[in-house]
């Protein structure tokens, strides 16, 4: 086990910057997840942290110990690949054991260690079979157990659950978060999926074309999103962001939108007669037909995602999604009333908050 | 219905016809084998022969054909494995190279093979004479291998360069140095392409001619091909014993292909990714 320092990482391809000037600190035992779109250098990083790709610039360091001079062979940590990366010529045992194989461990302790990793992902009656005869999500374990079997000091995942169908990956979720709590190995996670990374995280990373975009614990990162990129970025159905100008009135501040305007409440900045943005979740606008409320939407459309109906409307001509209250019924071309509650408004000013 | 019917009858007639193109000549030295003297200059030629093994022992026994035979398996035998050997190295560096300038690389291999082997036999030669290695095994190799290995080289790069590079960051990352990765992970999986570019050197090693009459003038040290050409005396053409040994040159190619196909064909990557 070991805490991973990543100092100033930085990476080019060509004339793409696929890392530029990444620092980030994992202490031992921590379950961190970077975040970010296809493209956005989240598996280059990994590669480097692992030792298969060379950083142009920084060092990464385990326990705060440089090893960017170490093949990955020396630095004793484990990758589960995207495409699990299995040997096909092998048995799963054989899969399992060939790390320690290579390391020159006595023939019994690498069948014991087997085992134990084995029977703790339950893959114990497949240990005779090729990877080409057991099903994806048994790969998926297999792919596991060859990182966990030599309890490595850190394990790098890349998108472990991208290949698996929606209700395997649910499960798998949940059985990963568990073994985490049982062997508190440190693990840096890579995912493209928000719900992968807000229900696996201790702390989630935001990554966008190689810069780190926001680093924080699951909720701060929901809450208080620190860019309009992380606040779209995060969350299900994407936040409502609304372009329009800020004007003082009195103490307070008034959004004028072409289509509408609302009291934001006070700013700490004095933004008079600059553009901003106004993001609010659909979540957290509460709809109702009452008639005292600040806005009026027309109903264009409801989806049902099952626990929850979420409408979407129309504000004048500006799009808005918000949720619908439990046992409503709404037909398109409904008027709604949207009462706008000023503490859940996220403010952002050339793209970062300000709020 | 009937469109379709004819459709197959033509495809059929097709391939019968292509088939026999290839396949008659190769037939008729078959049956000429088979024959006894007699029946190998009668007139009107006789096609069924009548199984004689008469040939065959004329062959072996006034030709020594089995003294060729030896010969070009060791010769055939080493270039295989030299060649594969050093096109697998070759290969797979290539394969993991930057692609632009592997992609150089090959041409410039490719470029090599396309000397026509009448312009490089005169320096080849004179090269073989320095080393004191005319008349020897290891003066028929030393060409064959470098003659071979352009296509061999070529086979195996494609061929790794499909390897999912995932598998090797794999093996890295379990503690592979980079050529445990290529000896435990990538060869066992790249079986089939090391199985074609093993055959095609075997086959060219087995079937050179023209090298091989020039660098070993010593009939102790002769290949098959050689040996069977020089068959022909001032006054004779031994047709019967030229089938013979001709069929005795081919069978064991012709073996090892269907062999190796199965090889080629079982998909030994299969489960390694997603799937």
């Amino acid at each position: 086990m070991a805490s991973l320092t990543l100092k100033e990482i930085s990476k080019r391809f060509g004339d793409i910057d696929a890392l530029s000037a990444v620092d980030l600190h994992v202490p031992d035992g921590q379950f961190c997840v970077l975040l970010g779109p296809s493209g956005c250098g989240k598996s280059t990083l990994l590669q480097i942290i692992a030792g298969l790709e060379r950083q142009d610039q920084g060092s990464v360091l385990l326990d705060q110990e440089d090893v960017d001079h170490l093949s990955p062979r020396e630095r004793d940590v484990a990758m589960v690949f995207q495409s699990y990366a299995l040997y096909p010529h092998m048995t799963v045992s054989e899969n399992l054991g060939f790390g320690l194989r290579m390391r020159r461990f006595p023939k019994g302790e690498i069948r014991d260690k087997v085992l134990e990793a084995a029977q703790l992902l339950g893959i114990e009656h497949l240990l005779d079979r090729k990877p080409g005869q057991v099903s994806g999500g048994q790969r998926q374990r297999v792919a596991m157990g060859r990182a966990l079997v030599r309890r490595p000091r850190l394990f790098l995942l890349d998108e472990p659950l991208s290949n698996l169908d929606a209700q395997l990956r649910l499960n798998v979720r949940l059985e990963l978060k568990q073994l985490h709590r049982q062997i508190r190995t440190t693990i840096l996670y890579v995912t493209h999926d928000q719900v992968e990374a807000m229900t696996l995280g201790d702390q989630v990373v935001v990554l966008k074309e190689g810069q780190m975009r926001q680093v924080g614990d699951p909720e701060s990162i929901y809450n208080r999103p620190a860019d309009t990129f992380v606040a779209t970025f995060v969350g299900s159905p994407v936040m409502n962001l609304f372009k329009g100008k800020c004007v003082k009135e009195g103490k307070r501040f008034r959004f004028l939108h072409p289509d509408f305007s609302l009291h934001m409440g006070s700013l700490s900045l004095d933004m008079d007669g600059h553009e901003v943005e106004l993001g609010i979740r659909p979540e957290d606008i509460e709809c109702g037909k009452e008639e005292k409320a600040d806005l009026k939407a027309e109903i264009a459309m409801m989806s049902n995602v099952g626990a929850d109906q979420y409408i979407h409307a129309r504000i004048g001509k500006a799009p808005v999604t918000l949720r619908a209250p439990k046992n409503a019924t709404f037909c398109a071309g409904d008027i709604v009333t949207i009462p706008i509650d000023t503490r859940k408004l996220h403010i952002f000013h050339e793209g970062q908050r300000i709020n | 219905m009937n469109v379709c019917r004819l459709k197959k009858l033509g495809f059929g007639m097709g391939v019968l016809g292509a088939a026999s193109f290839s396949l008659i000549p190769f037939l008729l030295f078959v049956s000429s084998a088979f024959k006894t003297q007699t029946e190998v200059t009668a007139i009107p030629p006789q096609i069924w022969p009548s199984f004689s093994l008469a040939f065959f022992r004329s062959a072996i026994v006034r030709y020594d054909i089995l003294k060729y035979l030896v010969n070009s398996v060791i010769v055939a035998g080493s270039t295989t494995v030299v060649t594969v050997f050093l096109s697998a190295l070759a290969g797979y560096g290539l394969a993991r190279l930057p692609r632009r300038w592997s992609h150089l690389t090959l041409m410039v291999i490719l470029a090599c093979a396309m000397f026509p082997q009448i312009a490089i036999v005169g320096p080849v030669w004179r090269f073989l004479r320095h080393l004191g290695w005319l008349n020897t095994y290891q003066g028929l190799i030393l060409p064959y291998v470098a003659l071979t290995l352009p296509l061999a080289i070529w086979i195996l790069a494609l061929f790794f360069r499909e390897m999912p590079e995932e598998l090797e960051a794999a093996a890295l990352v379990d503690g592979c140095t980079r050529l445990q990765a290529l000896v435990r992970v990538i060869v066992p999986l790249s079986a089939p392409g090391l199985f074609t570019a093993a055959i095609l050197t075997f086959i060219y090693a087995w079937n050179e001619f023209f090298l091989a009459l020039l660098i070993v003038t010593d009939p102790v040290r002769q290949t098959m091909p050689v040996g069977i050409a020089l068959f022909q005396g001032e006054h004779t053409v031994p047709w019967g014993e030229i089938a013979a040994a001709s069929l005795m040159t081919t069978a064991p190619l012709v073996v090892m292909v269907l062999l190796f196909q199965r090889r080629i064909v079982s998909g030994l990557s299969a489960g390694a990714i997603k799937g």
